[in-house]
């Protein structure tokens, strides 16, 4: 036995187990084997799998592998269950919601130590990250539910949720899904994680402790089979992933042209750049709370380290000396910073990359690990840019480390992904901080600290990362529909564009050509062909044939015009003033143009009046659109900025040829991005007309690009585009499927509607549901004291 | 840095009681370098973050609590700086300093043999006779404040004088106070000269540095006047003098040792650290000691090179210690008072 003069010496810390029996006796409860939890009671269990303590192998419960029928059941219960709870007044609602935050308190150290077990975390970070989260985001939800109508007025529930989430934070996930989806009104089928469903099924426990009518929470076990079934279930309205980008792309491919709302929040590699300037020690122990927290399986996990050259190799002493003070084992001793992976196979793919990424030339520095299904707190150095350990998402605790030698340097290396969830930097400058952060192309952006959340911020990525964002009023947007236009006579397809001379004859005065509007410059189209446009009554002139290499250029010029997101909000006013003004001087030969298309006088009068008016709303939004300061943690502002996409794509409804194209192009760039725009396919000449007001309005080259041709065909090369942030299609439902599909390369934000549902001339064809598709929000965390 | 990297010291486990840099080389200090400390960022947000989660991140239970206890008991400096002290009063105090623990929790715990004392008795000059008369044989240092103390806005002469004096009386060690107008001037040539004269009068007394950080207020101010005691030849530097309306907090700890950290890897000389004020229970005497062993290793958990400046934390924890034998909860008032 040790005794306390032998402790004298050692100053050990000894063991300090956390007691498992509560959860262990509710398991033995268990041993039957769960069943999946639909409308509100436990069914008899299927056919099983077994769940395992990833720390030391042990066999925990059976689970039920969730069916396509299983699906179907829980998805009728929440179809069933849905009107009746979103009729709730919004106070009722919130009482249950703040009874499952209550309870989840008051069960806190039970679900703390069951997670542990399931998961393989730290026992600190179930019980002092992991569930307080849990309640706060319930807590916060119920304040959301309380206040929809004052809060949201006019947006209704989307219905059905369907949602999969992840194994690395199982319960907390599940709130942040649940959360805002049953404050809004919307009833959910949820399948936890195969590697860690057990909180979920104790939650599901406190549910019915709660009193949680039945049908609204539906909760589902299995693996990705069972995720595969709920996505392709057709009753269901919304269906919100969290996991891979691999996964992530597959069920866009899957939910194309459903319908179905979707929000993605996927992979990460994120950068946590230190400055020379920043207090090395706090970057030190910020390198800990990015990848050496939930033992690296954490989406916005700092997993590259970029520092300045000037302080890396003292950076690197500081980090080694810190790392070998890491404790990994057992997850329920209350000393343990690295628990277990949670999985075999986890550890096995971390083994994996770790191995190329040596055979690739990097060198390993490791801590020490027991044996068993755990991995030593690792840091990489020697990774150029090309490794595999620089580009994959590991999901382990490996960090890479990499010089930079200048705020460029540093901005171009951690803008080298594909992904953007998060980024951390660390300097005690502020204008170079709040320089990087604006600059750096992820949702959120840690300045001086790292894997900071909070209910009351969104979060989510840019780029493959994902879209839609959780927490926060923008989390809330996220389950909340506007009725969308409908109509009863969905666009046709246009007939395919006709590049042989027509036989409509010569118009009155100097032949006019239209040709495309790409970089500042009208341009012929590659092709060499040119179209027949017809008019009411006969052809009417002939628009460029453009295909996808003028795409391919269009894109080029649009990504070229960055100076246009980085003007402020004033000068993009002025801009898109002027481009009234100059509308407005045009009118009669706009309203000439499009009476020769055939509509009527005081149509075309009143479309290119409506056209005017629209200039001047977006210029009036341009400096007014504003983001927010979320009340979160205390001494930190949480800076929700909205940022433009990007690039966008628009391809426009073949009505209204002026109204379609001026009412999607404005809001876009008043926001700040630059666009590539396919006009009408039927009536394309009225936009070819206004690149003549783009050219006078001091537009600066390559914020409108302009492709005139056929529509499906160009916005298929914009889907398909990696540079293409953004895509918006109006027109038939085929099209949209494809866009919608073809969209998942880069996992780029889409809006597509019937091209023929929206009225464009009236309240429908402008407004704030613009200006949100055509940005982004960055949340930007300042910590602050002195 | 233009300094030579040194190997650090190695240093061992002591028997108690000990001498503050007892183990090890005395730092010599060094010639005034502000580079060392004048671009040194901090950034206080994530110093709290740090110090927060600190105490989450280690946990000792039973016989390793006790043994924490038994640790942190001998590393205190059972101090009395009070207006009514008397001869009689600093008798006491070192009857408590030689028997912190009851002989029944000293026998339950196993450590009958064990010489078991606080790690200092700390009090005013014109107290420092009685204390060592009362502590003869003991081996137990007598420390005593000096230069001014608690504001040091005293003629350095006299200040100067004062150690004398009380290294005469029979002071082992001296807990100094600096000019704090230095530090908010930045005036660190001031600074420099003034401790390096202190410690030229400490003569073989070991020189312990306050800084009231609580008037310092900034991380940055608390780094370089840690700095700058060091390079002018501190053995230890300590937080505060208990006097100030701040006293030692877990952020500004944190600051201390990573300065001694860094002018240790400089230099290789190990310096102490002692917090003083405000700490009163047992279960921060753990928190400080985990920070300690964190940060700066074993080695930092001797009193030689960690003290705590806090009498009242010495009740607290022997009534711990004595549920740890009995497994009944203890009152005070079967405890020896200080």
């Amino acid at each position: 036995m040790t005794t306390i003069t032998d402790i004298l010496s050692s100053m050990d810390y000894g063991p300090s187990p956390e007691d498992s029996s509560i959860a262990l006796g509710w398991l033995e409860r268990h041993s039957g084997g769960f069943g999946h939890f639909i409308n509100g009671a436990f069914t008899k269990p299927g056919k099983t799998f077994t769940v395992s303590n990833p720390a030391t192998g042990q066999e925990l419960a059976k689970v039920t592998q969730g069916t396509a029928a299983d699906v179907d059941t829980a998805v009728t219960a929440a179809r069933k269950a849905q009107p009746k709870w979103a009729a709730l007044a919004g106070h009722e609602r919130a009482k249950y919601l703040y009874a499952l935050a209550r309870h989840v308190q008051q069960h806190s150290r039970f679900l703390a130590v069951l997670e542990s077990l399931d998961n393989g975390k730290p026992i600190r970070e179930s019980r002092d990250i992991d569930i307080p989260l849990v309640a706060r985001h319930l807590y916060h939800h119920a304040g959301w539910a309380e206040l929809l109508e004052d809060e949201f007025p006019g947006a209704e529930p989307i219905g059905v949720c369907g949602q999969v989430i992840p194994w690395n934070f199982p319960l907390l996930m599940l709130a942040w899904k649940i959360a805002p989806a049953l404050a809004a009104g919307n009833t959910v089928v949820l399948k936890p994680a195969e590697y860690t469903p057990l909180t979920a099924l104790a939650f599901a426990e406190i549910a019915v402790e709660c009193g949680l009518p039945k049908g609204v929470l539906n909760i589902v076990t299995g693996d990705g089979e069972t995720g595969a079934a709920i996505v392709a279930h057709d009753g269901i309205d919304k269906i919100a992933f969290t996991g891979s980008t691999e996964v992530g792309r597959l069920i866009r491919r899957q939910t194309a042209g459903s319908g179905k709302s979707l929000t993605l929040e996927l992979g990460g590699k994120s950068p946590f750049v230190v400055f020379a300037d920043a207090d090395l020690d706090a970057a030190v122990e910020g390198v800990v709370d990015a990848i050496w927290f939930n033992q690296g399986q954490v989406c916005c996990a700092g997993a590259r380290i970029l520092v300045a050259e000037a302080v890396a190799e003292r950076f690197e002493t500081l980090l080694k000396a810190r790392m070998a003070t890491l404790r990994v084992g057992d997850p329920l001793d209350k000393s343990t910073d690295i628990g277990a992976i949670v999985h075999p196979v986890q550890l096995d793919r971390i083994r994996d990359l770790v191995g190329q990424g040596v055979a690739q030339g990097a060198v390993l520095h490791q801590g020490t690990a027991p044996e068993g299904c755990f991995y030593p707190p690792t840091l990489a150095t020697g990774v150029e840019p090309a490794s595999i350990l620089a580009t994959e998402e590991i999901f382990g605790p490996v960090v890479t480390l990499t010089p930079f030698r200048t705020p460029a340097d540093a901005l171009s290396l951690a803008n080298n992904t594909r992904y953007g969830l998060a980024a951390s930097i660390w300097s005690e400058n502020v204008n170079l901080c709040l320089d990087i952060a604006s600059k750096i192309k992820a949702g959120v952006i840690w300045i001086n600290c790292t894997n900071v959340f909070d209910a009351g911020a969104g979060f989510g990525g840019y780029r493959e990362s994902g879209f839609g964002r959780e927490g926060g009023r923008e989390g809330m947007g996220a389950y909340l529909a506007h009725p969308a236009p409908r109509t009863k006579k969905p666009e046709a397809a246009p007939p395919a564009p006709d590049a042989t001379p027509h036989t409509g004859g010569q118009a009155q005065g100097i032949d006019r050509t239209a040709k495309l509007y790409i970089a500042g410059k009208q341009t012929r189209p590659d092709s060499g062909y040119s179209y027949t446009v017809q008019g009411g009554k006969a052809a009417v002139g002939l628009a460029g044939l453009g295909n996808r290499k003028d795409i391919r250029n269009a894109v080029e010029a649009a990504n070229k015009a960055t100076g246009w997101g980085k003007a402020n909000g004033h000068n993009r006013a002025q801009v898109l003033y002027y481009l009234g003004e100059n509308l407005s001087a045009r009118a009669p030969e706009f309203e000439e143009r499009l009476r020769s298309f055939g509509a009527g006088k005081g149509a075309a009068a009143e479309e290119v009046a409506t056209a005017i008016r629209r200039c001047f709303w977006y210029a009036a939004q341009a400096d007014k659109f504003d983001g927010a300061v979320h009340q979160t943690k205390s001494a930190h502002g949480t800076l929700a900025m909205n940022e433009p996409l990007g690039v966008i794509g628009i391809a426009c409804p073949l009505a209204h040829p002026l109204l379609g194209f001026v009412s999607t192009v404005l809001p876009a760039i008043s926001m700040g991005n630059s666009v590539v725009t396919v006009p009408s396919q039927a009536h394309p000449l009225a936009a070819t007309d206004f690149y003549q007001v783009l050219e006078t309005s001091d537009v600066p080259a390559g914020v409108v690009n302009i492709v005139t041709g056929p529509r499906d065909d160009l916005a298929k090369t914009l889907a398909q585009h990696d540079e293409v942030a953004g895509m918006w299609y109006f027109g038939t439902p085929d099209g949209g499927r494809m866009v919608e599909a073809e969209s998942a390369g880069n996992l780029k934000q889409t809006w597509v509607e019937d091209g023929a549902a929206r009225d464009w001339t009236g309240a429908e064809g402008q407004g704030r549901i613009f200006l949100e598709h055509a940005t982004q929000v960055k949340n930007i965390w300042v910590p602050y004291g002195e | 840095m233009a300094v030579d990297v040194k190997a650090p010291i190695q240093g061992k486990t002591h028997p108690v009681p000990a001498r503050t840099g007892a183990g090890h080389e005395r730092n010599p200090g060094m010639p005034l370098t502000p580079e060392m400390f004048e671009s040194h960022a901090l950034n206080r947000s994530a110093a709290e973050r740090r110090t927060a989660t600190l105490a989450a991140r280690r946990s000792v239970k039973k016989a390793y609590q006790a043994a924490w206890l038994v640790n942190a008991l001998r590393c205190i400096d059972l101090t009395t700086l009070a207006g009514d002290d008397t001869a009689a009063r600093v008798r006491r105090l070192c009857a408590k300093a030689r028997n912190p623990l009851a002989p029944h929790i000293k026998e339950g715990l196993g450590l009958g043999d064990m010489p078991l004392t606080t790690g200092a008795v700390c009090v005013y000059p014109t107290m420092v006779n009685h204390a060592a008369r009362a502590l003869e044989g003991s081996g137990i240092p007598v420390a005593s404040v000096a230069t001014g103390f608690p504001t040091g806005l005293m003629p350095l002469n006299l200040r100067l004088e004062e150690i004398r004096y009380a290294v005469a009386e029979g002071a082992d060690e001296i807990d100094i106070v600096i000019t704090r107008e230095h530090v908010l001037t930045a005036n660190w040539q001031a600074l420099y000269d003034e401790i390096c004269a202190m410690r030229e009068a400490c003569g073989p007394a070991h020189l312990k540095a306050i800084l009231a950080t609580g008037d310092l207020q900034t991380l940055r101010n608390t780094y370089a006047a840690s700095m700058v005691a060091m390079q002018a030849g501190a053995d230890f530097i300590k937080t505060s003098t208990g006097k100030e309306s701040v006293n030692a907090t877990l952020p500004v700890s944190l600051v201390m040792i990573r300065a001694l950290r860094d002018y240790g890897a400089v230099t290789g000389y190990r310096i102490g650290f002692k917090p003083a004020g405000g700490m009163k229970s047992a279960k921060e005497a753990l928190t400080w000691q985990i920070l300690m062993k964190e940060e700066l290793g074993r080695d930092w958990l001797n009193p030689d090179l960690f003290r705590f400046g806090a009498s009242s934390m010495l009740g607290d924890i022997e009534r711990q210690l004595e549920h740890h034998v009995t497994g009944r909860y203890a009152s005070s008032s079967r405890h020896a008072i200080a």
